[in-house]
């Protein structure tokens, strides 16, 4: 379908497309089998200036939209959503300071972001507060002009490969919602280390750590915004990313779609290409229907976000939840259109089933997710 | 210039579909020529109303042609031995001149070529003009240029070959241009046209995907390289004479603006699966790494190199730069010899194109004999080793 | 550094069938790409560029559309696009094109340093590198796969054999014609994208580089296609029978044409 994209979003597509052709799609085998980070990969994204997409212009960016993001991601997706997660955690990692850091701290943290010679990452999960982030553990402390955190961070990505680390801590447990705040934790401060890389059942090109804070000493202003507008931010920044997790799910069902259906018209049995039987046929053009819907949604999405960026909640849950749900169902039927062959490692459907699961989990789970959307109707109802 | 005579044109599309290049449109009725078109002329051809001319044809015959005869091959020696594409070109030399029936020349340079030339007259020449000098050891393609062009501007051949190799395919074109010769690359078969003499010249283009073949009607001398391994050699005759002419080049003639610091011979383990004509495959079936010694030994036999599956290299037997299929290389040489290999699509999808392909399997039902030229039924422990014996036998004949 | 590169479009070989019936280029959904040895040739002319500074202008000779080739050489870090297009260069074959782009050469007033691809991938000549340099009177190497050193006077590098290579050194000026194994050419930046949609292509005729009309196109060339047809249909697929030595015998047989 034609969506009507800019001569611009043409170009990022194209240069995305390449990139995840000649660079991802040739690697990713080795890299899930071996747990390796794509530092080569994500070089040549930095070269080609991918990583200054969705970073403003005034700091080395393209100024970009939720689209361009969208975009850029939906092809890596295609390629690998291990890559993908490692590419969007660096632009998570740096909306915090993009949307409340102050001018000074943008100057510093932004232009090597944009230009990819530093990554970033996000530090909100804990053991004991996933989904429900008032459960947060990690203390921030003034101790005369320097903050003292202690806490640690669980499945964070980028743990260990980033630089420039975004973290929330609570500031004063008294206030609730407005008792956290957000810092910028660096590799090299005092009292900081990232545990062993986990091992996972999937996105295994990606590097997921604890974040370990045990008296953690780092200057004043390496507060993120106000005090006390921790949470604010945090939901202000997954608000901004979820699209883009939707889009690694537009990009690994496509590739999915594209695997099953080439197999299909070449694989026979009983004297025809399975493609002929009416039962595959269905099964594929239901992943092609969902497929195209999602696209749809999450391009739509998208667009609302870049014309109203303060309404962005409801639909950013939404195209979320729609978009890798569906990735989940397209990459399980490609698995079963391919049978025996698809379960094994030799062709690239295993893996993508595997990567398929954590886009319902990770930036809120989509029961999280349908929460909110529920919670947004409940709003608009009222109000009229 | 393709023209289109607008009266004529009848808009039939007839040029439209006979046009290889997809060149020529029939549009509101009249035939439209685009910026494809190479003037193949063969629209003018099928053209039923003659509304099609190709203006500013070839140009006149440039010299004389009676002034140019017999054929010539360049014979390549490089670190102190013949290249074996050198005695192929004499064998496919020997028809043309025979079918010309002009004398066969060969053409050597380099430094201690030793009994190079005497071998160049046992194999068909009957007359070698023998460079050799110590300046001209290692290849360079200005050096090799003026001693080649220089002989070829004093003898006036008709026809010259060159292997179509490193050094062939990189002086000759030079040449070919210094002299306003007509050259075509990589021949794969080579005729003589019985109207006019003509050197009839055929080679892949797009990949192998086409063939074409290439004349050149108005100039002289005709110039072709052939791929090693396509022509065949005459058998050595001790007894044939020939002449040798020695050449002492010019100082001008061996100075080379390119430096040659050093000459580096690579080992065979190296070979790029990918750039052999011909492979020896295996798979499970070798039962363990020993097998591969087998495979080994067929490969050296035939001149190929290695390739394997990807069970093979899973079960450690061989290294993954020799894996062929949907997680190692695409390979497409002439001759693909699988061993022990049932044929799984996922790896007869990385090598589907070759030219030829051989299976060598104990069950007859393996689906490897589906995608085979020929299949061979039998225990690849048995067959491998006879089959070894048996080449040479031939060899040795 | 004053560097050109040149650059041919090409049909994607791959999509490339000849209609056995009709003996016709079966086109349809034939991409156009830039010769894929060109793609390493333009990036080892731009990483000369880089270390040394200077300009990269890269040169194509095809009809108008070849302007997208030259674009995407500015993508990918070229300067300056110069395509040279004229009706009267069709049916041009490997001489004729030497003379044309030597003739654009002399033009844009010479270089220090010349890349080309080994080879186009529609014709697999590899004769036009070599031929330009001879009609420019600069040395050439071909199959260039590795650059060593470049500094502001000479290059150092390693020419690919049949048996290994050679390790060479020159001075510029040089054309030098390279392999794939030479480098890893870059993807095109956003940026460069940008630059290249805004690019101005010079467009030159057979007029503007003062071409002799008889040594372009089909009147200047020496070689002429007469017929093209498809390569000889697969060997029917054939299981050997009889005993296994009896097989063997006939498998060594039909194994002559490689035997030789």
């Amino acid at each position: 379908m034609d969506y009507f994209l800019t001569e611009e979003q043409e170009m990022i597509v194209d240069i995305a497309r390449q990139i995840t052709d000649e660079r991802i799609i040739p690697q990713r085998a080795e890299l899930d089998e071996k747990d390796e980070f794509p530092r080569d990969i994500l070089a040549d994204m930095a070269q080609a200036d991918l990583f200054g997409v969705p970073l403003p212009e005034e700091y080395g960016g393209f100024g970009g939209g939720c689209l361009d993001i969208v975009l850029a991601l939906e092809q890596l997706g295609r390629g690998c959503i291990g890559v993908g997660t490692a590419f969007a955690a660096s632009a998570l990692g740096i909306y915090p300071i993009m949307i409340s850091g102050s001018s000074e701290m943008k100057e510093k943290y932004l232009p090597s972001v944009a230009v990819g010679e530093k990554y970033a990452a996000f530090g909100l999960t804990e053991a004991n507060a996933g989904s429900d982030a008032s459960g947060i553990q990690t203390t921030a402390v003034l101790d005369g002009d320097e903050w003292v955190l202690n806490g640690t961070k669980q499945w964070i990505t980028n743990g260990g490969e980033a630089e420039i680390y975004t973290v929330i801590a609570i500031t004063d447990r008294s206030k609730g919602a407005r008792g956290a705040s957000m810092f910028v934790v660096e590799t090299g401060d005092e009292g900081f280390s990232c545990g062993p890389k986990e091992k996972k059942m999937g996105i295994r090109a990606s590097s997921t750590t604890e974040l370990i804070m045990k008296d953690c000493r780092i200057p004043q202003d390496r507060l993120i915004g106000r005090k006390g507008t921790g949470f604010i931010t945090v939901m202000k920044t997954l608000d901004s990313s979820r699209p883009g997790i939707a889009a690694l799910g537009l990009g690994l069902a496509q590739a999915c779609l594209d695997e099953a259906v080439t197999y299909a018209k070449q694989r026979e049995q009983f004297g025809k290409p399975i493609m002929a039987f009416q039962a595959v046929q269905h099964m594929l053009a239901d992943m092609a229907i969902e497929l195209e819907a999602a696209r749809a949604l999450v391009y739509g999405a998208a667009r609302h976000i870049d014309a109203h960026p303060k309404d962005m909640s409801k639909v950013s849950s939404m195209c979320k939840v729609f978009a890798t749900d569906m990735a989940m169902k397209v990459s399980t039927n490609a698995v079963q259109v391919m049978g025996g062959y698809g379960y094994m490692r030799e062709y690239p459907v295993e893996k993508m089933m595997r990567d398929a699961k954590i886009l319902q989990i990770y930036e809120g789970t989509n029961q999280i997710q349908r929460n909110v959307v529920g919670q947004e109707l409940n709003k608009e109802y009222t109000r009229a | 210039m393709l023209l289109v005579d607008n009266e004529l044109c009848i808009g039939c599309g007839l040029c439209e579909d006979n046009c290889a290049f997809g060149a020529i449109e029939v549009v509101d009725g009249i035939a439209v020529v685009g910026d494809a078109c190479t003037l193949c002329g063969s629209c003018v051809d099928v053209c039923e109303v003659e509304a099609l001319t190709i203006e500013g044809g070839p140009k006149g015959p440039q010299a004389d042609f009676a002034e140019w005869s017999g054929v010539w091959v360049y014979s390549e020696f490089r670190n102190g031995m013949l290249a074996p594409v050198s005695l192929e070109l004499l064998g496919a030399g020997r028809k043309l001149a025979d079918a010309r029936n002009v004398p066969l020349g060969a053409v050597l340079i380099g430094a201690g070529t030793g009994d190079s030339a005497e071998k160049l007259i046992a194999h068909g020449a009957d007359r070698v003009f023998r460079a050799d000098h110590q300046e001209l050891a290692s290849f360079g393609d200005e050096s090799y240029g003026a001693i080649l062009s220089g002989l070829i501007r004093q003898h006036k051949p008709e026809i010259i070959l060159a292997g179509a190799t490193a050094i062939g395919r990189s002086f000759i074109p030079a040449v070919a241009n210094e002299l306003g010769a007509g050259l075509t690359a990589d021949c794969t078969r080579l005729d003589i046209r019985e109207d006019d003499g003509a050197l009839l010249q055929t080679r892949p283009a797009f990949g192998g995907n086409i063939m074409a073949t290439i004349v050149c009607p108005n100039s002289r001398p005709q110039m072709a390289t052939v791929r090693p391994k396509v022509m065949k050699e005459l058998d050595f005759d001790g007894g044939r004479t020939g002449e040798i002419i020695e050449i002492q080049p010019e100082p001008d003639q061996l100075a080379s603006r390119v430096r040659i610091l050093e000459t580096v011979v690579s080992e065979n383990e190296n070979v790029n699966i990918q750039e052999s004509d011909i492979l020896v495959s295996g798979g499970r079936g070798l039962d363990d790494e020993k097998g591969f010694e087998l495979i080994r030994r067929l490969a050296d036999c035939l001149g190929g190199s290695v390739a394997a599956t990807r069970a093979a290299v899973d079960a450690g037997w061989i290294g993954y730069p020799h894996q062929v299929g949907q997680t190692g290389k695409t390979v497409a040489p002439k001759l693909y010899v699988a061993c022990g290999i049932s044929g799984a699509i996922q790896h007869v999808a990385g090598m589907q194109s070759t030219e030829t392909i051989v299976a060598i399997n104990r069950d007859k039902d393996a689906p490897i004999f589906n995608v085979a030229d020929f299949g061979l039924v039998g225990d690849l422990f048995e067959v491998v080793p006879k089959l070894i014996d048996q080449i040479e036998k031939r060899r040795k004949q | 550094m004053k560097i050109l590169v040149c650059i041919k479009q090409v049909p994607d070989a791959k999509d490339v069938r000849l209609d056995p019936e009709t003996n016709t280029l079966a086109r349809e959904g034939v991409q156009s790409i830039m010769n894929p040895y060109d793609q390493h040739a333009l990036e080892e002319a731009v990483r000369v560029k880089e270390s040394l500074g200077g300009e990269v202008t890269a040169l194509s000779m095809g009809p108008p559309q070849a302007e997208d080739v030259l674009r995407q050489a500015i993508s990918c870090g070229a300067d300056h696009g110069v395509l040279v297009s004229d009706r009267s260069f069709a049916g041009a074959d490997t001489w004729a094109t030497s003379y044309t782009l030597a003739k654009t050469v002399e033009k844009l007033g010479g270089f220090d340093l010349i890349f080309c691809g080994k080879q186009a991938i529609d014709g697999d000549t590899a004769q036009v590198g070599p031929g330009l340099a001879m009609r420019l009177g600069v040395p050439f190497v071909t199959c260039v796969q590795k650059v060593r050193e470049v500094n502001p006077t000479t290059l150092t590098g390693e020419r690919m054999m049949d048996d290994g290579y050679d390790v060479f050194g020159v001075d510029y000026p040089v054309l030098l014609t390279v392999v794939k194994d030479v480098n890893q050419p870059r993807v095109p930046s956003l940026k460069g994208k940008m630059k290249s949609k805004k690019a101005t292509i010079t467009t030159l005729t057979a007029d503007d580089i003062g071409a002799d009309a008889a040594c372009i196109g089909l009147p200047g060339s020496p070689t002429q296609v007469v017929d093209v047809f498809p390569p000889p249909a697969r060997g029917n697929r054939e299981v050997l029978s009889g005993t296994v030595d009896e097989q063997i015998e006939q498998l060594v047989e039909k194994l002559a044409p490689y035997l030789e």
